[in-house]
């Protein structure tokens, strides 16, 4: 093992790794509730060179290899499930590229949310991405990986729907270009006009190679973004909501949110719809749409528009929105954790009146929260527990209710988004055979000595 | 439970129905108001229960001194009406619901009521408030309730607003000044309306202001300045407080410009309006906000002073917009005497 | 608060905020850039507190070395978006202060070797000459005088903060103020020891303090230190004292306010590093900078952390002298230097003498000498002097 040490600070240099009590300690979890396992190293590599060296000692030791960017999925999606070297890709957080007229960048792969976000206020305020609501150390290559949403998931999908290209060191460590840069000097397509490879990467969580730069869409950034909440009692209307909403082919994001406290916000479902313009005439006008779309629930007093007051509307606008990290914290115990699956929108009030079941049933501080997903396609519906650190029995009725939650959405013909290991095998029963056993065939080809992030997505 | 006193027979010696027909947004002639009253009175449907956008100014209008916006909630209510959606309703009352999550200083005889309006804590510093600051009191407890004449639930008002008053009492001061013009309504117009005895004096911060600015008034610099003054809504249940503003311009050098909608003809904020109303309701609102920022302009004010928060919080977006800052009276007050603005949500060091 | 960290501190959700400046343009915690484990950022040493009081990790050289290198500058007290915000490092202190108790003689060999000096010879610096040697020709405090100068450990011992101690009583004495220095009779002011855990050795220095300065009738006390600053005037009043504290920067705005020191034309492109004990412990943020505005011909720029977000020099918590976070180009003062460097300003302005040795000394290290000076607030008002 102490040979396995040196080679490993050969490559990456002093002072970045650790065999240490304290960072396995550390890099054997995540702020949410999965079984903690240990790495045996944790390396800070600087440059996809380094990485493929460390993919290749990996192989050739037949030790797993475990990418992480934030560490924020909460399904543990980087915990070691079976120790080996866990990768923080943090220290590769150089954005390379901005290609203003194209509209698209590229970063390394360990390049931070905040980073991008910090990027493109100073030097191209007419551009955007975008952006989760994770807070701001999630990396950009993290939430391709999981299919992760931001906020302008409702207009232009998952953030994986994005990518441009990606340059990833495979699991037997070459290093490989996918999409337009695998031939051109330019990185605006991930795939089309050619045999599109960009999927055998993006979702696989990190089991099938690791990425090393990420090249991903930006959209026009409007001068003006203001935000309605529209309030209703009656979480049937939501779906056709939605669908109104959705058809003005006008609004920005949309996300609902329903949870018990602060009493103000018992019984009732919130939607919050973002809106953008250059001027305020055209944001005026979105405004009038929607506002005219939902007409006929107003008249009928069914739901109506809130009022936002200076001193909330901040919280609203916020990008990433603290509020959802702060969560964790309302009943000062430090944790929170949601089942996030994608499930049609018509699916909303059977999973609200789930959570509100599952959180009296297991007696457990609850909220929806629920980001609208291209034009109504889907929706990714969070049933979030809070639960306190300090509470184990609580913590455990918090994974109950999840498991339940799951359970119930796959039911409903939901997929589970980031998915537990669990929860993947789960979803790999119900798979079609054929179509689990394409996903064999392929892992096998991949990842031949079976080290990437093993544990996961495992088909037996 | 109390019940509203309405006096019928002031209405009937009536000869102006001044209630409806000054109503701005009913537009009735003398006779049509009076059978319209009639029927309100004897708990039969009008047209003007739908129509009422909740502006209180009829309760103004009166001049005997009955009732006839509060018998108007009464009546809608009663009616099983809803003025808003039924989720911004409950919304309302849900927020104010007393839970035990509010907050009391140090009190003394006099006491400061922040009713529940985190807003308020942010400006009551400095000289003006230096003896009574300590002495506050501020949460649903204490909460004065008016504003559900908004959501047609008087009944939520005569529930809780009994309670209120003895929550307060309790905490044993004997003088209150309130920063609202709601919350000193609701104990001088409200309470004594629904029979709901007040054992403690109930003040108007602009009478503590004024008597504390002519203390200092050694310390004032006139501000030279000419501003429109946005009146409330609940300024028309205590009208009597409304001289006070003169008074106090003129401690401060501050000249109110005479303008279309000041005074008795002042214009709605429409907060309440955009938040019950369809977009019809929306257009209403934006309607009244364009005409009343306009009408400073055309005032060549520089400055909106406004007395209540929720005034402030509709429109000081809007006016800052049309390049005329929103200032609440107390931060006039420190500017005068060149004390440091608050930059909290109220606090005009935001427009500086 | 600090008692009962035991009690609040899983409450951190590690979700990383802290690391950021407030736009998120950069990591801002200076332990976190250096070594770039989370095991070494505000969370990370909240998990592993937590973790060890749960008995899930145990002390050892490397969990010392984890939780000294945190040098108490408030970056993540300043981002974190939980309630608790305030009291991340009195938590860290906190643990560092039970550790100190539970875990005897297992802390990292430098912080004892600095907690051994003060104990031995009264400061941390390994320095044995007089205490009061660089005062050579400044006043000794006598009572009556309006001003006890405190200069501290490093004001009395460090080269360039005795250079940086020297201007300012040059000044104060220009300007005509009435003022005096301890000279060998003054004692560390313990704020470092404060922040390692020695809170026993931490009241006993301050008691000495207090009482010294009571017993000469000190009213008025002028720190160059914004680290004894804060303590004296934050933390001494809880152990009986109650004389006025400014920072030097304080006053000097004044007397230039006053025109009692006036500054000629000084063509100079000067960059601000805001102190962490000045700025986000204390909220001065425009008082040094009003001085250096005074300077006519100086052109203040600014570095694109500043303020709330400026980034540590990796001084703090004795770190001045420990320097637990040398030895990378990653070390916070050469990121610190290189970013001011890169701002256009040939003057590193700063206004605390930890700020000056770790920046000077990072200069150097960067091969940045004939491009970038570091020199305090005081020695540029001094040479811009008219005199």
């Amino acid at each position: 093992m102490a040979d396995i040490s040196s080679a490993l600070t050969e490559i990456v240099g002093k002072g970045y790794v650790s065999q240490q009590a304290q960072e396995r300690y550390f890099y054997s979890q995540d702020p949410g509730l999965m079984q903690p396992h240990e790495p045996d190293y944790v390396v800070l590599p600087a440059s996809a060179d380094e990485v493929q060296r460390v993919v290749k000692l990996a192989n050739e030791q037949k030790i797993p290899v475990v990418p992480r960017g934030g560490g924020l999925s909460l399904t543990g999606l980087a915990i070691p499930q079976r120790g080996g070297i866990l990768v923080d890709m943090r220290r590769m957080d150089r954005i390379l590229e901005v290609n203003e007229r194209a509209r698209y960048a590229v970063v390394e792969g360990g390049t931070s949310e905040g980073r991008i976000i910090a990027y493109l206020e100073r030097h191209h305020p007419t551009l955007r991405h975008s952006i989760p609501d994770a807070p701001p150390q999630a990396t950009l290559v993290g939430n391709a990986a999981i299919h992760g949403q931001g906020r302008l998931a409702q207009q232009y999908g998952f953030t994986s729907d994005m990518v441009t290209g990606l340059e990833v060191v495979l699991p037997t460590g070459e290093l490989c270009k996918i999409g337009s840069c695998s031939m051109s000097p330019y990185w605006f397509s991930k795939g089309p006009p050619l045999p599109d490879m960009s999927g055998l990467f993006l979702g696989w969580i990190g089991t099938s190679g690791i990425i090393t730069k990420i090249g991903f869409k930006l959209y026009p950034r409007k001068k003006l973004r203001d935000v309605e909440t529209f309030v209703t009692d009656l979480p049937d209307l939501i779906p056709d909501i939605v669908f109104k909403l959705t058809h003005l082919e006008m609004v920005e994001d949309i996300n609902i949110w329903f949870q018990p406290l602060p009493l103000m916000f018992k019984g009732n479902h919130h939607m919050d719809i973002y809106l953008t313009g250059d001027t305020d005439e055209e944001l005026e006008f979105k405004r009038r749409m929607v506002w005219n779309a939902l007409s006929e629930y107003i008249e009928a007093k069914d739901g109506g528009f809130m009022w936002l007051m200076p001193d909330v509307k901040p919280t609203f606008m916020e990008m990433p929105q603290k509020s959802i990290a702060r969560f964790a914290d309302v009943r000062k115990g430090g944790g929170f954790q949601y089942a996030g699956p994608i499930i049609l929108v018509e699916k909303y009030p059977d999973c609200a009146r789930k959570t509100e079941e599952l959180g009296s049933k297991y007696k457990l501080g609850y909220s929806v929260m629920a980001r609208m997903i291209g034009r109504g396609h889907c929706m990714m519906f969070g049933f979030a527990f809070t639960f306190n650190r300090a509470n184990s029995d609580e913590m455990d009725r918090v994974r109950k209710a999840l498991d339940e939650a799951i359970e119930f959405s796959l039911e409903h013909g939901g997929l589970p988004w980031k998915p537990t290991v669990d929860e993947q095998r789960a979803a790999m029963d119900m798979m079609d055979p054929n179509t689990l056993k394409l996903f064999g065939k392929l892992r096998k080809a991949l990842d031949p000595n079976g080290i990437m992030n093993p544990g996961n997505w495992e088909v037996s | 439970m109390v019940e509203l006193r309405f006096d019928e027979a002031k209405c009937e010696q009536c000869e102006g129905v001044n209630c409806l027909v000054r109503c701005k947004h009913l537009n009735l002639d003398v006779d049509t108001a009076r059978e319209e009253m009639r029927k309100i009175i004897n708990g039969q449907h009008s047209f003007v229960l739908d129509r009422c956008v909740t502006c209180y100014a009829c309760e103004e209008y009166c001049p005997f001194g009955n009732h006839p916006f509060y018998l108007i909630v009464e009546r809608q209510e009663q009616e099983g009406m809803l003025l808003a959606p039924r989720a911004i309703t409950n919304q309302w009352i849900n927020l104010c619901e007393p839970v035990g999550r509010y907050s009391v200083g140090k009190i003394q005889e006099r006491a400061l009521s922040l009713c529940y309006i985190p807003a308020f804590t942010d400006l009551v510093g400095g000289k003006l408030f230096e003896d009574v600051a300590a002495s506050f009191f501020i949460g649903p407890e204490f909460f004065c309730n008016v504003v559900y004449l908004h959501f047609a639930r008087a009944s939520v008002i005569r529930e809780r607003l009994p309670k209120v008053v003895e929550n307060i009492a309790a905490l044993g001061m004997k003088e209150v000044i309130f920063l609202h013009d709601e919350c000193y309504g609701s104990f001088k117009s409200l309470a004594p309306a629904y029979g709901i005895p007040v054992p403690f004096k109930v003040t108007h911060y602009f009478e503590y202001l004024y008597d504390r600015l002519k203390q200092l008034s050694g310390q004032l610099k006139p501000l030279n300045m000419k501003v429109a003054y946005q009146r409330p809504c609940s300024s028309r249940l205590i009208p009597e407080t409304d001289h006070y503003v003169d008074d106090i311009f003129s401690l401060l050098g501050v000249e109110r410009v005479n303008r279309t909608y000041d005074r008795q003809n002042a214009l709605c904020c429409s907060a309440i309006v955009r938040l019950n109303m369809g977009p019809e309701g929306r257009d209403m609102a934006n309607d009244n906000q364009s005409k009343n920022i306009e009408d400073m302009l055309q005032a060549g004010v520089e400055h909106c002073v406004f007395n209540c928060p929720y005034c402030y919080m509709a429109l000081s977006e809007k006016v800052a917009a049309k390049g005329v800052k929103p200032i609440h009276m107390i931060e006039l007050c420190r500017l005068a005497l060149g004390e440091e603005p608050a930059k909290g949500v109220m606090g005009y060091g935001r427009y500086q | 608060m600090a008692e009962d960290y035991t009690k609040q501190i899983h409450r951190c959700f590690n979700c990383g905020y802290c690391k950021f400046d407030s736009t998120y343009s950069e990591f801002n915690c200076p332990s976190y850039v250096r070594f770039r484990f989370d095991t070494y950022s505000t969370s990370g040493r909240l998990w592993l507190i937590n973790a060890w009081l749960r008995g899930e990790v145990q002390w050892d050289e490397h969990l010392g070395e984890i939780l000294y290198t945190c040098v108490t500058c408030r970056n993540c007290a300043e981002q974190c978006i939980m309630r608790f915000s305030n009291d991340l490092v009195d938590w860290i202190i906190a643990a560092r202060r039970d550790m100190m108790e539970k875990e005897q003689g297992k802390i990292p060999q430098r912080v004892g070797s600095f907690l051994e000096e003060i104990y031995r010879i009264g400061n941390p610096l390994k320095a044995r000459m007089p205490r009061g040697e660089w005062a050579d020709g400044v006043p000794g405090y006598s009572k009556g005088a309006e001003y006890l100068l405190y200069v501290g450990c490093l004001g009395s011992f460090d080269g360039k903060a005795r250079e940086m101690a020297k201007s300012i009583a040059t000044l104060l004495g220009l300007a005509g103020v009435s003022f005096g220095v301890l000279g060998d009779d003054e004692g560390c002011c313990g704020n470092e020891v404060r922040t390692l855990g020695e809170q026993t050795l931490f009241e006993l220095l301050a008691n000495n303090n207090i009482q010294q300065f009571r017993e000469l009738g000190v009213r008025k006390v002028i720190a160059i230190s914004p680290h004894s600053y804060h303590a004296m005037k934050n933390l001494y009043p809880a152990l009986g004292a109650d004389f006025e504290v400014l920072h030097y920067t304080q006053l000097l705005e004044q007397l230039v306010r006053d025109g009692q020191l006036k500054t000629r034309d000084t063509q100079a492109k000067v960059a601000y590093h805001d102190p962490c004990y000045l700025g986000r412990y204390n909220g001065i943020y425009d008082t040094p900078r009003q001085v250096l505005r005074g300077v006519p011909g100086l052109e203040l720029v600014e570095m694109p952390r500043e303020r709330q977000d400026a980034f540590c020099c990796g001084g703090g918590s004795g770190n001045f002298a420990m320097d637990l976070l040398e030895g990378s180009r990653d070390s916070p003062n050469r990121v610190r230097v290189r970013e001011a460097y890169e701002s256009g300003a040939a003057v590193l302005a700063v206004a605390c003498p930890s700020c000056l040795t770790m920046l000077t000394s990072a200069v150097e290290s960067e091969g940045l000498d004939d491009k970038l000076v570091v020199s305090d607030i005081g020695q540029i008002l001094k040479q811009a002097l008219v005199t």
